[in-house]
């Protein structure tokens, strides 16, 4: 059998699919006596992110995913799975907590963006993501985050401050729609598989980058031997992330950002 | 006299403002640059001697960040560094190579942003300050690792860090790597942050996307200019996606004050001052309170 060939767009259109589990398929699937927690204890709670603490066998540990929603209902309450501030804030505070009570914290990504609204700047959605990427790179707990759709840009990157990253095979992770860099760039949002090609956002392609450690099989994807195998692989690395001296899982969190992209540059 | 007063002194003929009240009389064949704001005409010689403001409105006109640096920093003492890292095409990214040298060519600049130590006012700082004429200032892999390791050398040698902030975002043409920048940088701040000192950001004209939603956010101290467009996403694509029409004024640093991000609005001929009493009062870091009074 010939396996089948995807273009950058085929996987966008893919990490888009209205088909694919979402990030509370994930928790409810992998994890066992889920307790959803909400708000930011300042605003209000935000919908798209779904968040609280669960069981990861017989490890405690805090879920936070962003929540696409099935259907129009509830992806419209979802607001597609555009977070707000208050959602980031939410994320945040329940880091805080795990910290605290010193259990690992797993994301599961998937949007297409932080939302871009009026009351979102307001409220300062950009403080709000800078805090959790300056926050989220001393939290003194491991962080697992797993990109299980779309990756898009500071609205992903602010629950994808962790020890590992990890991307489903047909997730994509972008700095920019390829929409939209065609109309920057191009003037033509039509050329977004020109884009999608050269932006360079398959899992692949991250990995080559050194941007995330593993690309997760999409075979049996949403079957229950889908999440039994990424149940047993998320228990492996948190065990080894917890194992781990605090200091020493920290600076290699630095260390891993700090070298991302600085191929060719000189020594200081 | 009172504190202050005292800190607030002018130090010369400039921040008491004799320069900016000299009669405007231009040499009849004197260039002369259109106000956006208020539509008069000012000679170039005028606006120079005014912090690229107009003398008329007080608009702040968009400026570089060598001449930033030049009225920022105490004369000669700016000494830059890593000036040598450049952006790397490691996408490929169809005109991107060809972009990144006219823009060289055109700015002088080899980079979005300008790094380095200075004295404002006799007091040590690291300093980096970003350039609005190099792909309006988007942080790439080199703009990252030029912020990260001045935050570096700044935690090593316990100096606090002033910035002046100027983006149009992530430069896409680096694609993810561009995106990674915003956790880089953010990382730098948080151990400098943690190792108990100082860092004052400066909101410029416009100040958006990632550079909002990483290191320009994350100061003790954020000031701005007034009227500078700061924000997370492009005003344009919120009123596409949202279908509203914007408030008046939306995305502005006076917008952001009033919705509780900006500490203080600062016009260009109060800046030196202020930045420089800032940097008085958090002398040595945190727990150095006490260190502070003694020195004034
Ligand atoms: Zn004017």
């Amino acid at each position: 059998m010939v396996k089948q060939q995807y273009t950058a767009f085929d996987q966008v259109k893919a990490a888009r699919s209205n088909n694919r589990p979402t990030g509370k398929d994930y928790i409810d699937h992998l994890c066992t006596g889920f307790l959803e927690f909400h708000g930011d204890r300042q605003a209000g709670d935000d919908k798209a992110i779904v968040a609280g603490v669960a069981y990861l066998g017989d490890r405690p540990v805090t879920v936070v995913a962003i929540e696409k929603g099935h259907g129009t209902k509830e992806r419209t309450m979802r607001n597609f799975g555009a977070p707000n501030p208050e959602g980031y804030r939410k994320a945040l505070r329940l880091m805080k907590q795990a910290e605290k009570f010193n259990r690992p914290v797993l994301c599961f990504v998937d949007t297409s963006g932080a939302y871009c609204g009026i009351e979102a700047e307001e409220r300062g959605q950009g403080q709000a993501i800078a805090e959790n990427l300056k926050e989220m790179m001393t939290l003194n707990v491991p962080i697992l985050s797993i990109l299980i759709g779309e990756g898009g840009s500071g609205g992903a990157l602010a629950l994808a401050v962790a020890d590992r990253v990890w991307m489903l095979e047909h997730a994509i992770y972008s700095v920019i729609s390829p929409e939209g860099c065609a109309s920057i760039l191009w003037k033509d949002a039509s050329k977004a598989p020109e884009a999608a090609q050269n932006l360079r956002i398959t899992a692949e392609d991250a990995l080559a980058f050194g941007v995330i450690e593993e690309i997760i099989s999409e075979q049996d994807l949403g079957k229950a031997s889908f999440y039994d195998g990424l149940r047993e692989k998320i228990q492996q690395e948190l065990n080894d992330l917890c194992a781990m001296e605090k200091d020493h899982l920290k600076q290699a969190r630095y260390l891993r950002f700090r070298q991302i992209g600085t191929k060719g540059m000189e020594e200081g | 006299m009172p504190l202050i007063q005292f800190l607030n002194r002018p130090k010369n003929e400039l921040e008491a403002g004799g320069r900016k009240s000299a009669p405007i009389q231009a040499d009849e064949n004197e260039p002369v640059k259109s106000c956006p704001s208020c539509r008069k005409s000012i000679p170039l010689s005028q606006l120079w001697g005014n912090y690229h403001c107009c003398p008329f409105c007080g608009h702040h006109f968009r400026m570089n960040s060598r001449q930033r640096i030049s009225f920022i920093a105490d004369s000669d003492s700016f000494q830059e560094m890593f000036p040598d890292i450049q952006a790397q095409d490691a996408l490929q990214f169809p005109g991107y190579q060809n972009k990144i040298e006219l823009t060289k060519k055109v700015s002088g600049e080899q980079e979005a942003v300008i790094c380095g130590t200075a004295k404002i006012e006799g007091q040590t700082c690291g300093l980096f300050v970003m350039e609005p004429y190099f792909m309006m200032g988007s942080m790439g892999t080199a703009v990252g690792e030029k912020i990260v390791r001045l935050f570096e050398l700044a935690t090593e040698q316990r100096l606090p860090v002033l910035g002046f902030t100027v983006s149009g975002g992530a430069r896409m043409q680096e694609g993810i790597l561009s995106l990674m920048q915003m956790a880089k940088t953010s990382g730098a701040v948080k151990r400098h942050s943690d190792a108990g000192l100082f860092y004052l950001s400066v909101f410029t004209d416009p100040t958006t996307g990632g550079v909002t939603a990483s290191f320009a956010t994350e100061s003790d101290i954020v000031l701005a200019e007034p009227g500078a467009t700061v924000g997370f996403a492009g005003a344009r694509v919120i009123e596409q996606t949202t279908r509203k029409k914007l408030p008046q004024g939306f995305q502005t640093a006076e917008f952001l004050m009033e919705h509780g991000f900006v500490d203080k609005i600062v016009p260009r001929n109060q800046q030196r001052q202020t930045i420089a009493a800032l940097l008085k009062m958090h002398e040595g870091g945190a727990g150095h309170g006490e260190a502070a009074i003694h020195s004034i």
